[in-house]
């Protein structure tokens, strides 16, 4: 036990965990600001005390990208916020972004031993809480920079993987460029994520970190169209590369009536109002249809920010349509908790069988099927089987598909021998490393549809591969 | 931000722009569009990329103004910027030699078809140009096409310029002439690029045709601007904007393109109080 913390494990564990501050659902289900404020400093503190500071932490093992969690839980207990996040920023450059969005639940926290008998120690919120401090204090400093490189490194997307593997690199002291191709940085952290779960504004300070780190961003850059992969190694003169392009193609369930107005992907739905600021329309240019009943298709994160965002604008009926139990959805259970909070009623062990059309092109309702759950699938997950004869149908005026997304097929088309796989994802080998000399990947292009901090595990691994890479190139040889 | 060098009105409500855009003026072929965000809070509208010049590192635009956004764009001066420019998009035009190809453009659609008809004719087709408008006024690059094609045919719909009215019937005086034509290439509104598809299907004369859809990030990523092809979903944005016009399911798309026709009508009257960011109606 550290010097910092006087309390005994026993009374450690009598303090209840720390509840964060929230909006109350019925506010919140009609604005766009910030579901959770976090914590407060005595929260913080408080919550702080309770870590156990075990000899072996597993939370750090639970950690995708190896946060020393000990160590700068200690640093809050004693009030260092600025070194306790500091501490984070040495393994994750994206603090604020990851104490909002990470599965906390299913990683650090799971693994707690706190968490064996009592509540575990709220990392997440910990996390967020020294990353929210020196943002609101203008305590930012960037990390050192100690030795300069003279090779450069493209960096191709701008999301969690790639900003991350351009953190990395340029701590390392590479010349690093980002190429995006949307109008703003971020990737699914823009166009995907809402408002209300991660305000533009921290992903605005994040990025801006990136670029205190002497990296370069271009967007309305398409690499693929704009200039090819092979242009950037022949023309632009870049020593390696990483594509992080994330999946960013909608799929379609291929059920009649998909084509009727009204009908969105979740991701058009998403980056209407995230990217462009539909829900400011006519102040923003871009518009969105909302009809009184919406229907959302799908149990991940996607499906649950689709839904959460039209009961925000306005639906007044907002249906989570989903063909498992709830015990399979594969969203995180805050959102679930979140979104129940706010009034969205679920559908489970329901399957859609087609999309009804009014004359004149607009979707007026879905058919359903109910599902039992069958055998296990390959997922593991109970399989679910239609039951027989239990068709009904719904009134809908909107139907957003958060089916899942594949990779985006650009950068795969105009790059010779490239490998991917049957599903559209880059195959890479445990190093991050592709079938191409000096091109990496990582994140959802070569998983095919996972997380932020997955995204950002990868982007670390790869800058470490790409150092191994451009070190092996410039090696004398034996 | 991408500076406009020229400004030019060539048509009432028509306006060609020449834009700093010099990746993009590198690598644009005829087919290829770009999205184009006009200022903040602004929308992200497809335009096909009417010419360029890799020398200087421009793009030419050629926009009607019909929407808020297209408004706006055409106000614009020589010496402003745009936002935001991406591109080049889309698979470009394939250009083949065919021996006889007539290109058909609808209104605006000229613009879009005039790179295509030129690298046709570089291929070393003859070309067979028929430029069709409303009125007089707005038959666009006329003179353009005649110095880059074989034969330009007008029509009007009030006859007030060359023959009185649709581009179908002059494409199927062209059919029906000897030797008749190898492909065609259609590009301008939705209901004349089906009428020239459903002219050409009897003959059997292969059909391209380029899709204006309701388009978001235009690089694949939300699906909007998907049509059914063949019977297959497509996106217009990366397996288009140009496809086989005698499987396209126009009647479709022509409903999913009125989606947001009564935003629309609020979008291109509104009127943002600068100061206080209030939006209003415009005064008429």
């Amino acid at each position: 036990m550290s010097a910092h913390n006087p309390l005994k494990p026993s009374e450690r564990m009598r303090i209840p965990r720390q509840e964060s501050i929230e909006q109350e659902a019925a506010i919140r289900s009609i604005n766009f600001l910030e579901v959770s404020f976090g914590f407060d400093e005595d929260r913080a503190l408080r919550e702080s005390q309770r870590c156990l500071e075990c000899k072996e932490p597993y939370c750090t093992d639970g950690c995708p990208v190896g946060i020393d969690i000990r160590a700068f839980i200690d640093l809050v207990v004693q009030k260092d916020y600025v070194g306790a996040v500091k501490k984070i920023r040495e393994a994750n450059y994206l603090p604020a972004i990851c104490g909002r969005v990470c599965p906390q639940e299913s990683q650090c926290e799971e693994v707690c031993v706190m968490g064996k008998k009592h509540p575990p120690v709220a990392i997440g919120k910990l996390e967020r809480f020294v990353a929210d401090y020196e943002m609101k204090h203008d305590l930012f400093t960037p990390p050192e920079v100690k030795e300069k490189r003279t090779e450069k490194v493209a960096i191709v997307g701008s999301g969690p993987s790639g900003l991350t593997c351009a953190a990395e690199l340029a701590k390392m002291g590479y010349r690093v460029t980002i190429f995006e191709a949307l109008h703003a940085v971020g990737g699914v952290l823009r166009y995907g994520i809402p408002e209300f779960r991660l305000p533009k504004e921290i992903l605005d300070l994040e990025a801006s970190r990136i670029k205190a780190l002497g990296v370069e961003i271009f967007t309305n850059f398409v690499v693929g169209r704009t200039a090819t992969i092979d242009e950037l190694f022949d023309e632009w003169g870049f020593n390696a590369i990483f594509l992080g392009t994330g999946a960013g193609t909608p799929t379609f369930m291929g059920i009649p009536g998909e084509n009727l107005s009204g009908v969105y992907s979740a991701n058009e739905f998403l980056t209407r109002v995230n990217l462009m600021g539909a829900y400011r329309f006519p102040a923003n240019d871009t518009p969105i249809k909302v009809g009184k009943a919406v229907g959302v298709i799908g149990g991940g994160n996607t499906a649950m920010d689709a839904v959460r965002t039209s009961k925000r604008l306005g639906a007044e009926k907002a249906y989570l349509i989903y063909r498992r139990s709830r015990g399979e959805m594969p969203a995180r259970e805050e959102e679930i908790h979140h979104a129940e909070q706010e009034g969205i009623e679920f559908l489970l062990l329901t399957a859609p069988v087609r999309i009804l059309g009014s004359s004149d092109n607009w979707v007026r309702g879905i058919e359903c099927q109910k599902m039992e759950l069958g055998e296990p699938d390959e997922s593991g997950r109970r399989r679910p089987v239609p039951v027989k004869g239990s068709e009904f149908t719904i009134e809908l005026q909107t139907i957003i598909e958060a089916i899942g997304q594949k990779p985006n097929p650009i950068i795969q088309a105009t790059t010779p021998g490239l490998e991917t796989s049957r599903r559209g994802t880059v195959v890479i080998n445990e190093k991050q490393k592709t079938s191409r000399d000096g091109i990496f990947a990582g994140g959802d292009l070569s998983r095919g549809g996972a997380t932020v901090i997955l995204a950002m595990k990868d982007g670390k691994a790869a800058a470490s591969a790409i150092r191994d890479y451009l070190t092996g190139l410039t090696a004398p040889q034996t | 931000m991408y500076p406009i060098i020229d400004r030019k009105a060539i048509a009432p409500t028509i306006t060609r722009l020449e834009i700093k855009a010099p990746f993009i003026a590198r690598k644009r072929k005829a087919g290829n569009f770009v999205m184009v965000r006009v200022e903040e809070g602004g929308e992200r509208i497809p335009l096909t990329i009417a010419d360029g010049d890799p020398v200087a590192g421009t793009i030419t635009l050629i926009v009607q103004a019909i929407g808020g956004t297209t408004k706006l764009l055409c106000s614009k001066k020589a010496g402003d910027a745009l936002l935001d420019v991406v591109g080049p998009l889309g698979n470009p035009t394939p250009i083949a030699r065919h021996g006889t190809v007539a290109c058909v453009g609808g209104g605006v659609g000229t613009a879009e078809l005039y790179p295509i008809a030129r690298a046709l004719k570089e291929a070393g087709n003859t070309v067979l140009t028929i430029i069709g408008g409303r009125s007089k006024e707005l038959v666009i690059l006329e003179q353009e096409m005649a110095a880059c094609t074989d034969r330009v045919f007008v029509t009007t719909d009030d006859g007030t310029y060359g023959r009185k009215g649709l581009v179908t019937a002059q494409l199927k005086d062209i059919l029906d002439s000897p030797g008749g034509v190898n492909a065609v290439y259609a590009i301008g509104p939705l209901p004349m690029m089906k009428a020239v598809a459903n002219l050409t299907r009897s003959y059997g004369v292969e059909t391209l045709v380029s899709l204006n859809t309701i388009m978001v990030d235009g690089t694949g990523m939300c699906g909007g601007c998907r049509v059914t092809v063949a019977g297959e979903m497509k996106f217009a944005c990366v397996d288009g904007p140009e496809f086989d016009a005698h499987t396209v399911d126009f009647d479709e798309l022509m409903m999913r393109n009125r989606t947001y026709v009564d935003l629309e009508k609020i979008s291109d009257t509104k009127h943002v109080c600068r100061l206080t960011g209030q939006v209003q109606e415009a005064h008429p």
